[in-house]
């Protein structure tokens, strides 16, 4: 029997969230008899994170329709979950771990799904000013509700014209919010999408009554009578009862520095998900070399966390499973879905195809020269599908036959041969 | 109360119980192999795929628009498969019997 396969041995995960606890559970699916430890400092259940922007902060629902688990299903894998408890230290050449509260625990593996935080920008008055939060996890959006109903007049500043920021402007703004989001670029989703997208989402949101303002560099966070103001560089003041940090995420590095790992923009992997001998990272705290697109990347999302959760469960399992999945994701403001295939970065064109009669469902269409790179589908199901499957397949396409409505929307018309 | 049967790719017939919540936190809070709901539950991922029993889809009804979209390009696509993500128990569905599909 494979040494993997020994009831003896131990494996800790650091991080139960999507990557940590898809891992465990794929790790008892491959075959591994020994104790699977699960740490996480947030003690409240694990549970999916993509609702916390959206469903979660407009309904009343408990975090227990949104576990990624049920309590049974931990207990039948025999998959012990320490919740609440933050792990202070790895000592790599002891192998061994250990917690805030002083005691070790021995691994045979060890997996590191740390995840990120917020990150809270070095504006002045940020740090003292009332009702601040990032979104990040199941308390921060319990604090953002109960200061929301706290609130008379419901004022909130949305700082970052992000995913994030712009999920949580639309959620409050459903629940009777007056919201205004500042982004410091000249457009939202700067980053992530074309301008074309950009514009969509702007609009969406000034016909929901969103104020969205853009060239918004904030600068600092006054007070004024237990108000808060926050100051632009443009000098432009918008009072706020409450604020919401959405400007990106810091990895969580700490301890793989601790155990000498290699670092770049995040953990950095193999294909395997493997940091070094018998330590493992997984999630948004990699950076691991994506196949298809022939570089290093990081991605925040649940695919990369349960497609590599996978891949390092296999390979501790003794297996030999090469990472190679290609990135999705999807954001949901209002009644509108986007979905989202491939990397854009490096794009030099952009098509956009429109379907007959309908405004609000369309998809942009990323290039590279002829090589489709990326697909953002906007209620358009079907063009997400089809991008997924042309840009696996590397399909040539008929870009003339894509941009025309009345080109048939079918994988072999759009094709070239 | 509904009681809803899964038959696993490897014709393991599991049935299960509930009174809410969507057909696909049912499967993955009772670990039926095959459905993961990965997205938890807004139709992002599909992998969360069965069949119903022909006679059953009248309980069911037929996959909606952005079902068929996403399923589009599945090879294991058939008149009767359902994201089952989008089906909410209640006491319609009770006897139905799914398949869970095979992934391509």
């Amino acid at each position: 029997m494979s040494q993997n396969f020994s009831k003896d041995q131990i494996c800790i995960v650091i991080g139960a969230s999507h990557a940590g606890v898809n891992f465990a559970f794929s790790l008892r699916k491959e075959g591994w008899e020994g104790r699977i430890i699960l740490f996480d400092k947030d003690p409240v259940f694990p549970y999916h994170r993509p609702p916390l922007s959206k469903a979660y902060l407009t309904s009343n629902d408990a975090i227990e329709k949104n576990l990624l688990k049920s309590a049974e299903s931990y207990e039948k894998a025999g998959i012990e979950l320490q919740l609440g408890i933050t792990v202070s230290n790895i000592h790599e050449h002891d192998k061994c771990i250990t917690l805030t509260n002083g005691t070790s625990y021995k691994y045979d593996q060890l997996v590191m799904a740390v995840g990120a935080r917020p990150i809270i920008p070095p504006i002045n008055g940020l740090d003292t000013a009332n009702n601040v939060f990032a979104l990040r996890t199941a308390t921060d959006v319990e604090k953002i509700k109960q200061s929301l109903t706290q609130s008379t007049q419901k004022r909130v500043v949305v700082i970052g014209g992000g995913y994030i920021g712009l999920e949580t402007a639309a959620s409050l703004k459903k629940l009777g919010a007056t919201v205004t989001v500042l982004e410091r670029e000249a457009r939202i989703l700067a980053r992530v999408t074309a301008p074309e997208m950009s514009d969509f989402f702007e609009k969406l949101h000034g016909d929901n009554e969103v104020s969205v303002l853009t060239n918004k560099n904030v600068i600092e966070v006054a007070h004024h009578k237990n108000i808060n103001e926050v100051v632009c560089a443009d000098g432009a003041r918008y009072s706020a009862d409450i604020i919401i940090v959405g400007v990106g995420i810091h990895v969580n590095l700490e301890l793989a520095k601790q155990a000498n790992l290699e670092i770049e923009n995040g953990i950095k992997v193999d294909e395997t998900a493997k940091a070094k001998e018998a330590i493992y990272a997984i999630g948004d705290c990699t950076f691991h070399y994506n196949p298809h697109y022939g570089r290093f990347i990081r991605l925040e999302s649940v695919q990369n966390a349960v497609d590599q959760s996978k891949t390092a469960a296999a390979a501790i399992c003794g297996k030999h499973p090469v990472y190679n999945s290609i990135p999705w994701f999807w954001s949901d403001q209002y009644d509108v879905k986007l979905q989202m295939v491939g990397l854009s970065t490096g794009y030099n064109k952009v098509l956009v195809r429109k379907e007959i009669g309908e405004t609000t469902k369309f998809s942009i269409w990323y290039f590279k020269d002829q090589e489709l790179l990326a697909v953002d589908a906007v209620n358009n199901a079907k063009a997400y599908v089809l991008g997924t499957k042309f840009i696996k397949n590397r399909n040539l396409i008929d870009q003339e036959k894509l941009v025309n409505p009345n080109a048939e929307f079918k994988a072999l018309n759009l094709v070239q041969s | 109360m509904a009681k809803i049967t899964f038959i696993t790719t490897d014709k393991e017939a599991i049935t299960l119980e509930a009174s809410s919540g969507s057909v696909m936190q049912l499967a993955v809070d009772n670990d039926v192999p095959g459905i993961d709901g990965d997205c938890g539950g807004v139709c992002s991922c599909a992998t969360c795929h069965v069949h119903v029993k022909p006679e059953h889809m009248e309980k069911t009804g037929e996959a909606s628009e952005i079902e068929n979209d996403m399923l589009e390009l599945d090879d294991n696509v058939n008149e009767y498969s359902r994201l089952c993500c989008q089906l909410e128990v209640s006491d319609a569905l009770d006897g139905l019997e799914l398949q869970v599909a095979e992934r391509d």
